[in-house]
């Protein structure tokens, strides 16, 4: 059971990682607009005068002032322009459904307002999805509204409990409020719950709490459980067939696991290596099994390994490893580097004190990027087609644009193929070169200078 | 014109760290040609070489990002 422990205990925190850093999902994100030539942050939505109003909607680039009047539809159906950026951004976020196809799966809210200090637990079809999309609820409940995928509450006490159908909601995108349209009036509501500080749409002065098991957590659960099926089922193979030739999916997970054991850890981790391998092969195909699994198309697209904060907590295990584990010669050589002058000491402590803490940093940010890279470029390419199926009325452009971008999004997603694997060994040999530094024996090049000294 | 000075940055970092990793990637070529027997060696060494010449490239992304 100790060899499965470290990879249960990765999974049961790398759940918690959407709680604990927030669903990373920004629907009103609007990139390129030039936010310094307006400040709308006192803007009075109760009375719009028509000078605020023109000058907002030509700053905009046509983008509108958040009214009633104008409701947005789903980004896919209506509007003259066809905008890819809130529609990237909603694919690459967290949600609150599990969408496969024209299939929504609900999935359990567990949400605490801290207001009226009520625990409310419902599955997310209480929202009511529109038929097309999975975006905007029909439906407030409780004060809780679906709002692009993430539940968000209204702040207004006054807005009546339990089941109420809401017209639709609108952005502010200069302020990244968003305001539900219902019974006449404008609701503002509150940012959706995460502890992430604002960087990714979430504010800490959110007014609840959201523990759901959104789609990255269900993703999760269902990876964590192939991979425990899998390999109780290799682990099982090995006892039976002493002796024999591998077969099956132990045939094709021995190369794999070799070459791991052979690349990374052998060569990083040095004789004690069998410490510290669970470890680095739980991160290895933890990661592996949540790239490909947000890989297959149609199946929900989860971005696991796209989100900041799962991989925020991957990254701090292997921060935590390797601060633990580190010996006397590496707080040597991080507090004082043996061998050089004293004056290079005063730069040089600052700089790899900096680079304990920048290490995990870029671990997290690398894997972060590269999938998060790879999935908005296939949205972009799919985006081409109803870019070009807008121009001019004509859905002619659209129809000729799709066998391009179709070609163009499958050899993405053969790259992707490639990336998914790339990045959980970079992952890996990275985590294990880190925890190599901090376990090396005395063997070191900072050494040879104390030679020469003894040697005077 | 519209957009911000950030995405210039983005641009820049990304040039950087492009040559940094087309030069990682044309020596390893270079010494696979030579060696082709220590092909897995060179092979792990390229990809460890390029992730942190990434890393610094991603760091600045973020940046560019966070300072908007």
């Amino acid at each position: 059971m100790k060899r499965y422990f470290s990879f249960i205990i990765i999974v049961f925190l790398s759940l918690s990682s959407q709680q604990l850093f927030g669903q990373q999902h920004n629907h009103d994100n609007h990139d390129g607009h030039d936010h310094s030539t307006h400040d709308h942050s006192t803007h009075d939505h109760g009375s719009h005068n028509s000078a605020t109003k023109d000058a907002k909607a030509h700053a905009d680039d046509g983008h509108h002032a958040p009214d009633c009047a104008h409701i947005e539809s789903h980004e896919w159906i209506e509007g003259d322009e066809y905008d890819p950026a809130p529609t990237a951004f909603h694919h690459v976020g967290d949600a609150n459904v599990y969408s496969i196809g024209p299939l929504q799966i609900p999935l359990p809210c567990m949400l605490y307002a801290k207001d009226t200090k009520k625990f409310d637990f419902f599955l997310s079809n209480k929202f009511g999805f529109k038929s097309i999309g999975h975006g905007d609820g029909k439906y407030a409940y409780n004060k809780y509204v679906l709002d692009g995928g993430t539940v968000k509450r209204i702040k207004d006490l006054s807005f009546p409990d339990g089941k109420v159908a809401i017209n639709g909601i609108v952005h502010d995108h200069d302020t990244h409020k968003a305001y539900v349209c219902a019974e006449g009036k404008m609701w503002e509501t509150h940012k959706k719950s995460t502890a992430d500080f604002g960087i990714f749409g979430g504010d800490v002065d959110s007014n609840f709490f959201d523990f759901s098991i959104t789609k990255n957590v269900m993703s999760m659960l269902i990876v964590f459980l192939l991979m425990a099926w899998m390999f109780f089922a290799i682990a099982r193979a090995y006892r039976n067939r002493r002796g024999e030739a591998p077969r099956g999916l132990q045939g094709f997970i021995e190369p794999i696991f070799l070459f791991i054991q052979d690349e990374v850890c052998k060569p990083f981790l040095g004789d004690k290596y069998m410490r510290y391998q669970p470890f680095i092969m739980s991160l290895f195909f933890f990661i592996l099994g949540l790239n490909l699994w947000g890989q297959v198309p149609f199946l929900g697209g989860s971005n696991v390994t796209g989100n900041l904060a799962f991989t925020a907590v991957l990254a701090l295990f292997a921060f935590f490893v390797t601060t633990f584990s580190g010996n006397k010669h590496y707080w040597e050589h991080i507090f004082w580097m043996p061998g050089v002058p004293a004056w290079v000491k005063t730069i040089l402590t600052p700089v790899e004190l900096l680079g304990v803490f920048i290490k995990p940093i870029t671990l997290a940010l690398r894997l972060f990027a590269n999938i998060t890279a790879g999935h908005m470029v296939i949205i972009i390419f799919v985006s081409l087609i109803f870019m070009f199926g807008k121009l001019g009325g004509n859905p002619t452009a659209g129809y000729l644009t799709s066998i391009g971008s179709g070609l163009l999004s499958i050899f993405i997603m053969a790259i992707e193929l490639l990336v998914a694997f790339i990045q959980a060994f970079v992952f890996a040999i990275l985590t294990a070169s880190y925890i190599g530094a901090a376990v090396e024996d005395h063997h070191h090049e900072g050494d040879h200078s104390h030679d020469v000294e003894e040697a005077h | 014109m519209t957009g911000s000075l950030a995405a210039l940055g983005m641009g820049l970092a990304v040039i950087g760290a492009g040559i940094g990793i087309g030069q990682v990637g044309a020596k390893a070529m270079e010494a696979i040609a030579r060696q082709p027997e220590a092909v897995g060696d060179i092979r792990s060494n390229m990809i460890l070489m390029a992730a942190l010449v990434e890393g610094a490239a991603l760091i600045a992304i973020v940046f560019s990002f966070l300072v908007r």
